[in-house]
């Protein structure tokens, strides 16, 4: 044997206990939906996971309606520290069921366990810390003294980051006093569903966070609801574009977190070893389901055949494989369709005359599979090197200075992240403050923390998350609120749903995905 | 065990592109890239989290053992002690046979004699199935002494039978700038290193990373040590604290990787104190093999420099051979 063929390590899937069937979680308990329901699968295998209840546009209605009546009567009237004391208690079962709930991520999304487990989870549980601290400090959260809550918070999330993206938005909204509905991707919809037995778990108020789940149509009913006060969506800039028209002209505010094609530059004098590590890192990480995925590598040309060697040894030490196994480097891609998505580009790559390298790996015969991919020659107006693939998928530019860098990484219509490699701090700082991108990771990449706001500019949308600057998407400064005409007959915070007369449902919506950011 | 070939100096001298000057080494040694110390450190934490279980970890367990300089450099040593290591070293387990034996035993220069003999024919190349005998030299752990000294120190632990020498940089010397220096050492010492019948007894130079603090100064060191003909470049004197620690063995691991690229020669590593568990030294393997290759693993060209590390491998090995878990008197102190 080999020593680097490493044994199996699986992670058990003992701890897991889950159903055969979940239904909808609406107003503190189970029900059944009144949709045609579906199936969930591991993309590792394709194997069946759970049958999944689709929300229809009545079961919509009742989610709304349930967080409406959370909002008015309990959560918006309940003092900053105890809503804090139920956020600190949702961080500390996710942490007793932190193993469950990285295996059951893995599971349903294919991402390889060691990632869960170590990056997907902690940060959730680090998500609710963060926000359960601000909760009683709002007057602090730069938007004056006493700001008023939103109201009922619609959140659609992708398939990428299932509970971490739930975490991501359900964490701020609840600290700030919205009530929320959250519908998971359709592909990923089971961490999602183990979240609402930790709401239980939590005692938390009925209502106060409702998960319902569906495929584009329970998305696009759920943000067209007119009861809903907060529209926030995470995924492809398509969809989100689709969402911006139609909330446009209503009182609902957006946050918008779309995709990416961030530029990763990499000077000449860069840490070279550790660069490789973090181009790997960018690209590679969560098999390139990332909105703010490294996937422009800009090298500059002296050191461009050097970083390709190293990088090429580099992924070919790369594991690619069973999700669960410890050893995992590269799980599965989430969906056929992802997956067909990311053959046609790289095979456009091909065509336009981008040369096309991939790590040697075994690839397994059932399951959802792409092997690790750099292009090299690559232009500026070839499409691998400006549409986004979501995919482990890296297209290598080249770049002769500083000024030649900058202008090509902001040459994208997106604007969420970026990278800078090199020794030398006063160009790394002048390089950054010329990018036009949300983040700008320096001698590292794809580093989260709560205390960190993350947005983009452009294409990628807009409004922040993490941070200070994450509450400011669920808050109004007081009185201003009221000021934005709410529609006929919206409850007020003293007001009883039961006496408001409910406005006409807007328009036909779009069909809204928890697609791909 | 025979050292490998000198570097060839005109190999080293084209690398540095001119004399061995403090100029030319310092133009060289501050050209090569820098290390971001964040970006190793959490590199190796990743290398740290791999799962190595059952058929692995079996091969595992052995192979550390093969790998180990099994090690005493104490003011107290005497004939006695030695002599006990020794035993250890050719039967680490007595309850059970199939254990294989460490690569070498690392004693103190005056020590060599009694541990040639205590070997007896059992003497002799770890990958032939002999086990070595390394001597400390050049004033260690310090290395404050004249070059004459350090160089009668090496000379004399060769004579004795020392078929490997681990000595020390002058980290003084490097520290102030005077590569120079440091590397005309390493060169006498690797002379000095000479057998009367042409041959040269293996060469480990110690670089003291707790000393040097920086990684920029661990891989720098790494490159000057190579250059100037060492045949392994190891961590730590175990005097030190820090002594090895994963970050810094794999920042020298990249160095013996570029120089191998660059040369085709292999040079080995030798982390040194501080790697006290299976668990720790098994993380160790997994850096080699993700970082140089699966061949470096051998004795010629990696080394643990341990002592109480034995004792843990052998109670995990015992482990896994009965199933359970025995207790800290159910493998032998030396």
């Amino acid at each position: 044997m080999t020593f680097l063929d490493y044994a199996p390590a699986p992670e058990s899937r003992a701890v897991l206990n889950l159903r055969s069937d979940y239904g909808l979680f609406i107003d503190g308990e189970w029900r059944a939906g009144n949709g045609t329901p579906f199936q969930t699968i591991s993309p590792a295998t394709e194997e069946h996971i759970a049958t999944i209840a689709t929300a229809s546009e009545t079961d919509v209605d009742a989610a709304v309606a349930a967080a409406r009546r959370a909002h008015t009567k309990v959560w918006s009237r309940m003092s900053g520290s105890d809503r804090g004391k139920y956020l600190f208690r949702i961080a500390r079962l996710v942490q007793e069921r932190a193993r469950e709930l990285a295996v059951a991520e893995s599971l349903d999304n294919g991402k390889p366990i060691k990632e869960s487990r170590d990056v997907d989870v902690p940060l959730v549980a680090a998500w609710f810390f963060y926000y359960a601290g601000w909760a009683d400090k709002l007057d602090h959260a730069g938007l004056g003294a006493n700001p008023a809550s939103l109201g009922v918070a619609a959140q659609v999330i992708p398939w990428n980051f299932p509970l971490l993206m739930l975490a991501w938005k359900i964490a701020p909204a609840l600290a700030a006093g919205n009530t929320v509905v959250l519908k998971p991707a359709e592909t990923t919809p089971l961490t999602a569903l183990l979240f609402a037995e930790i709401v239980q778990q939590a005692d938390l108020p009925p209502g106060v966070v409702n998960i319902i789940t569906g495929a584009g149509d329970t998305g696009a009913a759920l943000v067209a609801h007119p009861d809903v006060d907060k529209v926030a969506f995470t995924g492809s800039t398509a969809v989100g574009r689709a969402i911006a028209k139609q909330v446009a002209g209503t009182p609902k505010k957006l946050t918008l977190e779309l995709g990416g094609k961030a530029a990763n530059i990499v000077f000449d004098d860069a840490p070279i070893d550790q660069a490789v590590e973090g181009i790997v890192n960018g690209i590679f990480f969560n098999q390139g389901h990332v909105c703010c995925a490294g996937s422009r590598l800009l090298v500059q040309e002296s050191i461009h055949d050097e970083v390709v060697d190293r990088l090429k040894d580099r992924l070919s030490t790369l594991r690619l494989g069973d999700p669960l196994d410890k050893n995992t480097d590269i799980g599965a891609i989430n969906s056929r369709e992802q997956l067909e998505r990311i053959r046609e580009l790289s095979d456009i790559g091909v065509q336009e005359g981008a040369e096309r390298w991939q790590a040697d790996c075994a690839i397994p015969e059932n399951g959802f599979w792409y092997a690790p991919t750099i292009f090299t020659n690559v232009s500026t107006s070839h499409r691998i090197a400006r549409d986004e693939i979501f995919g482990p998928v890296l297209s290598v530019l080249t770049f002769r200075t500083p000024a030649e860098a900058i202008a090509k990484a902001n040459n994208t219509p997106y604007g969420l992240s970026a990278g800078i490699w090199s020794d030398k701090g006063s160009r790394i700082l002048a390089v950054a403050d010329k990018l036009r991108a949300g983040v700008v990771w320096a001698n590292t990449f794809n580093r989260f923390d709560p205390a960190s706001p993350f947005g983009g500019y452009k294409e990628s949308g807009y409004g922040r998350e993490g941070g200070r600057h994450g509450l400011a998407a669920y808050l109004a400064p007081q009185g201003t609120r009221k000021a934005v005409a709410p529609p006929a007959g919206r409850p007020t915070d003293s007001g009883s749903l039961e006496n408001a007369t409910r406005p006409k449902r807007q328009g036909s919506p779009a069909a809204i995905k928890g697609a791909a950011k | 065990m025979t050292g490998t070939q000198i570097v060839q100096r005109e190999q080293a001298l084209s690398v540095i592109g001119g004399e061995a000057t403090d100029a030319n080494l310092r133009r060289f040694l501050h050209g090569i890239p820098g290390v971001d110390a964040v970006g190793l450190e959490q590199r190796a934490a990743g290398l740290g989290t791999r799962s190595i279980k059952t058929t692995s970890k079996k091969w595992a367990l052995d192979r550390i053992i093969e790998l180990i300089d099994l090690t005493t450099l104490e003011g107290a040593d005497t004939r006695g002690k030695v002599r006990s290591l020794v035993a250890k070293a050719l039967t680490p387990d007595p309850s059970d046979l199939s254990t294989p034996r460490v690569a070498a035993v690392c004693v103190y220069g005056d020590m060599v004699p009694h541990a040639v003999e205590a070997l007896g024919s059992a003497h002799g190349d770890p990958d032939a199935g002999g086990i070595s005998v390394a001597a400390v030299a050049t004033a260690f752990p310090s290395g404050r002494s004249s070059r004459s000294i350090k160089l009668e120190d090496t000379s004399d632990a060769v004579s004795a039978g020392a078929d490997e020498i681990d000595m020390v940089i002058d980290r003084g010397a490097f520290l102030m700038g005077r590569y120079g220096d440091v590397y005309d050492e390493i060169v006498a010492v690797k002379e000095a290193c000479r057998r009367t019948d042409g041959t040269y007894a293996h060469l480990k130079v110690i670089l003291e990373t707790g000393e040097l603090n920086t990684y920029d100064n661990v891989r720098r060191a790494s490159w000057l040590a190579i250059l100037a003909g060492g045949d392994f470049i190891k961590t730590s004197t175990g005097k030190v604290a820090p002594a090895a620690t994963l970050p810094v063995t794999l920042s020298m691991l990249e160095v013996v990787r570029d120089w191998h690229k660059l040369t085709g020669q292999k040079i080995g590593v030798k982390p040194a104190g501080g790697i006290r568990t299976s668990k720790d030294a098994i993380k160790y393997l997994v850096t080699v093999a993700e970082t140089v290759g699966e061949e470096w693993l051998t004795p010629h060209l990696f080394r643990f420099g341990a002592s109480s590390l034995l004792n843990d491998v052998l109670l995990q090995r015992q482990k896994m051979t009965t199933g359970h878990y025995s207790g800290p008197d159910y493998v032998t102190i030396d």
